[in-house]
């Protein structure tokens, strides 16, 4: 298999776990982990040492009827949460974000298409699909970009980017994805705040197309 | 490309008949494998009642006191005490002594739900990975995870104070990820050695910084 080369850092890791990062930021590393037997196991070992900060907290007692309480309700019947499964190309947590449902692609020209899984004060997460040979408009960020390859690959001024890989962008990169030869290239992508677009068309549409 | 994913699509979780073997690997070396651990499997193999208020004895005042931490007023924290054991009861399939040692495995739900209830959002997890079909239930794998995690408990408690805060900062969830520090890469292997190799690295790295 083609290893994954470009991987979650750990400091993402560690605020995943303990569940400090934007949602869109945590659809992204959820769903790279569920890709990546790597970044699986580096979760399990920040998880291991949140585990032992649990561990030597000091307790605090509990009202002394809680416990009860807890084991009388063991029994009681639970409506199961559903559980969402790779889909295609889309592991489960993306399924989740879709609920369940395919995506909803609009055109932004040149075939390029998005479908929006939510947007918000805390950034947006969309999944992009981009045909070979096509670039992503160019655009810079005001904050943090995270994008998951999912299907096909691209490059950019920064390098190959592949099934599984996560490239991270920060506002000092003015960066034209550009999706390679072979399948078209869908991606995971999440930003905390508005994409701002170099060239003037894509300026003014984006209040149209929220992103 | 598509392909090489394969292996990790969802398929059924171990087989019962193998897990009782597993929990018999572990019944047979109590001195090492923990309380807590045989308290875990006794639920999620037995749905043993007994064994689950043992571990409500043990964790029910842990997360009172970790979850009060991040600023929880006490009767708030008892909800989120009474939904995590809960969970415990409810998700006992998705144990896995050979991935996790329970402690880890109840602070990810205890998170989970504080983050739940605080910002009334569905936080996103990642997909459960499928059981290798063919995969032996390896009783040095969980006693390695169990060691691991007493050398990283006993590593925290040795940090300096101002160190440990830090640490406890980041995994109470206080501190953005540009906050905490950035940490380099796993070594490859399969997925069991490499939360060994992970939780060794990261013990190391802890006790560099003291």
């Amino acid at each position: 298999m083609t290893a994954i080369t470009h991987h979650t850092p750990d400091a993402l890791l560690a605020a995943y776990a303990a569940g400090n990062l934007p949602h869109p930021f945590a659809v992204v590393v959820a769903t790279h982990v569920s890709m990546c037997l790597d970044c699986r196991a580096a979760l399990g070992a920040h998880q291991a040492i949140g585990g032992a900060v649990l561990d030597t907290t000091d307790t605090v007692e509990l009202t002394y009827d809680l416990k009860a309480n807890v084991l009388a309700m063991l029994d009681a019947p639970v409506l199961p949460e559903p559980v969402f499964k790779q889909s295609g190309v889309y592991p489960g947590p993306v399924m989740e974000a879709l609920k369940g449902k395919p995506p909803r692609w609009k055109n932004l020209g040149t075939g390029v298409r998005q479908s929006i899984l939510s947007a918000g004060d805390k950034g947006s997460v969309r999944l992009l699909y981009i045909p070979p040979g096509q670039a992503v408009p160019d655009h810079s960020h005001n904050g943090m970009e995270l994008t998951l390859v999912l299907q096909g690959s691209f490059s950019d001024e920064t390098g190959q980017f592949g099934v599984g890989d996560l490239e991270i962008a920060d506002e000092h990169l003015g960066h034209t994805p550009i999706a390679n030869a072979g399948a078209p290239c869908i991606c995971l992508a999440a930003t905390d705040a508005p994409l701002r677009f170099s060239s003037f068309m894509p300026r003014l549409l984006q209040p149209l197309f929220r992103i | 490309m598509l392909l090489e994913y394969n292996h990790i699509k969802p398929a059924k979780r171990i087989p019962k008949s193998m897990r009782r073997e597993d929990k018999a690997l572990v019944a047979a070396s109590p001195v090492i494998v923990s309380q807590q651990t045989e308290w875990m499997l006794a639920v999620r193999d037995h749905r043993d009642k007994v064994a689950f208020a043992a571990l409500f004895d043990h964790f029910g005042t842990r997360l009172k006191g970790f979850i009060m931490r991040s600023g929880m007023p006490s009767a708030q924290a008892e909800e989120v005490v009474q939904d995590v054991m809960l969970t415990v009861w409810r998700k006992a399939a998705m144990f896995d002594p050979h991935r996790a040692q329970v402690s880890a495995w109840i602070y990810q739900i205890a998170r989970n739900r504080q983050i739940d209830v605080v910002r009334k959002e569905r936080r996103p997890i990642p997909e459960e990975l499928a059981e290798d079909p063919g995969a032996e239930p390896d009783a040095s794998q969980i006693l390695a995870i169990e060691q691991e995690a007493g050398l990283l408990r006993r590593t925290l408690s040795q940090l300096k104070p101002d160190q440990k805060k830090v640490i406890e900062m980041a995994y109470l969830g206080e501190l953005t990820h540009q906050e905490i520090s950035a940490q380099t890469g796993l070594p490859l292997g399969t997925i069991k050695s490499r939360i060994r190799l992970g939780l060794e690295r990261l013990r190391h790295e802890l006790k560099a910084m003291r």
